[in-house]
């Protein structure tokens, strides 16, 4: 068991990319035991293709990924994160309560009423209590994601991975995920890496964040979110936290 | 009375084994404090294997001299969400039995996990699931859908007869580079795969014939069934499912997938009727390439039986063409072609109308190509037999 002082999440020298084509390279970053992190970058920086190495669906061309000191690792063990697709990736032919019981039923030998009490609280937990027979064809985009990170809960991971959680919801709805987001955080003490670009999740919710930049072929800042916006003189990092068009002055 | 967590044998196969990794996890002692007051310590780790072990040594440690039950949190380290939903479930069901029973002692990250579990963030408001409707209620539903969507084709044959009215008016409303590029998919693309299907008909046909008819010394008929069986049968059908499943299928996927990517709406918000713009040219591609590529697929087929009566029977290739000739009229040739007209039609629309009534993402389009494919193998049979029976009553 390592120490609650060792890094949760290191990614060290990790170069990723495909067919000997490099994307990223220098990646260098910690993520601490019940932090928020968040990659963040414009589109095709590559933060989805990172957080899928991190996960383990791929496989870095150099360097080391370590979730408490070992590399990740898929289908020989059960798996010690959660992930939340952007979409949810709820399996469309089953009801909400049959995904999220199928990672409990495959790597626990639960009888079936502890699995059954088990969703139920994962639903409550995330907002959608009485909702274990519904199909997912009949959730909004909100609810599918709530659904989604109780599926990636149902194994009690000390990690949860999110793509993107906001992406395609309004910024009420959005905003409500981030408080469930912080609630689960504070709560369970479950360290969350999420990717995102959306400034307002970021610093609602963020502790730190790393940005990755597609032109420089690696990251570009990395550091606390207010940090990065008031003090970086990298241009591109300015930008991103001041995205303000030309245009809008001429309006304003 | 002490009772501790043991992980049986079976939590040591390979597939749970980093759950249960710790021999010795969780213990619970009772303690009866006073008269009908009974304390239940719990220590150690309670994580999610472990916990209904956990929760039935509990219930099986209480009995009817309790009163007032405690859980005594104090020395508990470590508690997962999964322990503390199945710990707060035991809590609310005893409190059926005892007159009081409450979970005390919890501190630091267990006294907030069972805090947030017993809590539930605010969330939506549930709502009834989606019915499955009896069984006969599907059925009268299904038979009652068939009738609109024999409407619905109905129409959709006239709209795309009116797109050919216009166009025939007006050559300009048809796009004819899609036309010319569709028919070489359809009909020049298609020529190897129908070239070796017929071939392999004819052939096959050719030797069954030839094993009977060779008993009669009748070799020479071998040509006549050939001749005729596949200019009016086996060449414009074989033909027909070729193109059902390679264009009539691609017809279906591509508009579906436009459709479910709103490409379709896109055309009709700059102003372009889908019919003209993507019915029209597959339809005439696939009408017009259909017949030429039976009348192709017939000449194959012919060549295929010439093969089995040249090698299989003692006929020289001479008398087996002057046969074939003696034998085959304008006729044999000509209502395969009109069979084949029409096939090539019914395909294309079909293809058509299945992919623009897509609904329901990329698993959408799967199922608008799947119906849409064998929507066309029936309508092929039926058009098939009422053209046997109609050429039958002209006698020709």
């Amino acid at each position: 068991m390592p120490g609650t002082s060792d890094p949760h999440l290191k990614v060290s020298g990790v170069a990723l990319g495909f067919d000997g084509v490099v994307l990223l390279e220098n990646i260098d970053f910690q993520v601490e035991r019940g932090e928020i992190f968040a990659i963040l970058g414009g589109s095709g920086s590559g933060k989805t293709t990172l957080l899928r190495h991190m996960i383990g669906l791929d496989e870095p061309m150099r360097g080391e990924i370590l979730v408490d000191g070992a590399p990740p690792q898929l289908g020989s063990r059960a798996p010690d994160c959660g992930v939340l697709f952007q979409s949810g990736a709820l399996f469309g032919s089953m009801t909400l309560g049959e995904n999220v019981a199928l990672p409990l039923a495959t790597w626990t030998n639960l009888p079936r009423h502890a699995i059954d009490a088990v969703v139920r609280s994962k639903l409550r937990l995330v907002g959608l209590g009485g909702f274990e027979n519904h199909m997912p064809a009949e959730l909004s985009g909100g609810m599918k994601k709530r659904a989604g990170i109780a599926r990636a809960l149902a194994l009690e991971p000390e990690l949860v991975y999110l793509d993107e959680p906001s992406a395609g919801l309004d910024p009420i709805t959005s905003a409500e995920l981030d408080e469930l987001l912080l609630t689960l955080n504070r709560g369970l003490g479950t360290t969350l890496v999420l990717v995102t670009h959306e400034l307002a999740s970021i610093f609602a919710i963020a502790s730190r964040c790393i940005m990755l930049d597609r032109d420089a072929k690696g990251p570009i800042a990395l550091g606390k979110p207010a940090d990065l916006r008031d003090h970086s003189k990298d241009p591109r990092v300015v930008a991103f936290f001041n995205r303000k068009p030309a245009v809008y002055e001429a309006v304003a | 009375m002490r009772a501790t967590g043991q992980p049986s044998p079976r939590r040591t196969q390979p597939l749970t084994a980093n759950l249960s990794a710790t021999p010795l996890e969780w213990s619970v002692a009772r303690v009866d404090t006073a008269p009908g007051r009974v304390s239940l310590a719990l220590a150690g780790r309670l994580l999610l294997h472990a916990a209904p072990e956990a929760i039935a040594r509990m219930r099986g440690l209480v009995d009817g001299t309790v009163e007032r039950l405690q859980f005594d949190l104090s020395q508990l380290r470590t508690l997962d969400a999964a322990s503390a939903a199945l710990l707060l479930d035991l809590r609310d069901e005893l409190r059926e039995r005892f007159r009081e029973v409450e979970v005390t002692g919890a501190a630091g990250r267990v006294e907030s996990i069972l805090d947030l579990v017993a809590s539930s963030p605010p969330g939506v408001e549930a709502r009834d699931a989606h019915r499955i409707p009896p069984v006969l209620e599907q059925v009268g539903r299904e038979t009652a859908n068939i009738a609109g969507s024999a409407m619905e084709v109905l129409e959709f044959v006239g709209r795309t007869f009116v797109a050919v009215g216009a166009a025939a008016r007006d050559a300009r409303l048809v796009p004819w580079r899609s036309v010319l590029s569709l028919m070489e998919r359809t009909g020049a693309d298609a020529l190897p795969i129908v070239a070796l299907i017929t071939f392999l008909v004819g052939l096959v046909s050719a030797f069954q014939g030839a094993i009977t008819l060779h008993r009669y010394g009748a070799d020479i008929f071998v040509a006549d069934g050939i001749a005729i069986g596949v200019t009016r049968e086996f060449g414009p059908l074989m033909v027909a499912i070729v193109a059902a499943g390679r264009s009539g299928a691609a017809f279906a996927a591509e508009l579906g997938t436009m459709r479910v990517s709103e490409e379709v709406d896109a055309l009709r918000t700059i102003g372009l009727d889908p019919f003209p713009y993507l019915v029209l040219p597959r339809v005439l591609a696939l009408t017009a390439m259909v017949p030429i590529l039976t009348l192709i697929g017939d000449t194959v087929a012919i060549a295929g039986g010439a093969t089995v009566g040249v090698f299989g029977l003692d006929l020289t290739f001479t008398s087996y063409l002057a046969e074939t000739q003696l034998r085959l009229t304008f006729w044999n040739i000509a209502t395969g072609l009109i069979k084949s007209f029409a096939f090539g039609m019914a395909i294309a629309l079909i293809g058509c109308k299945f992919g623009l009534a897509t609904r329901g993402g990329a698993e959408g389009v799967g199922r608008a190509t799947t119906s849409a494919v064998v929507t066309m193998l029936f309508a092929l049979v039926i058009i098939d037999a009422a053209f046997t029976v109609v050429f039958y009553a002209w006698n020709i």
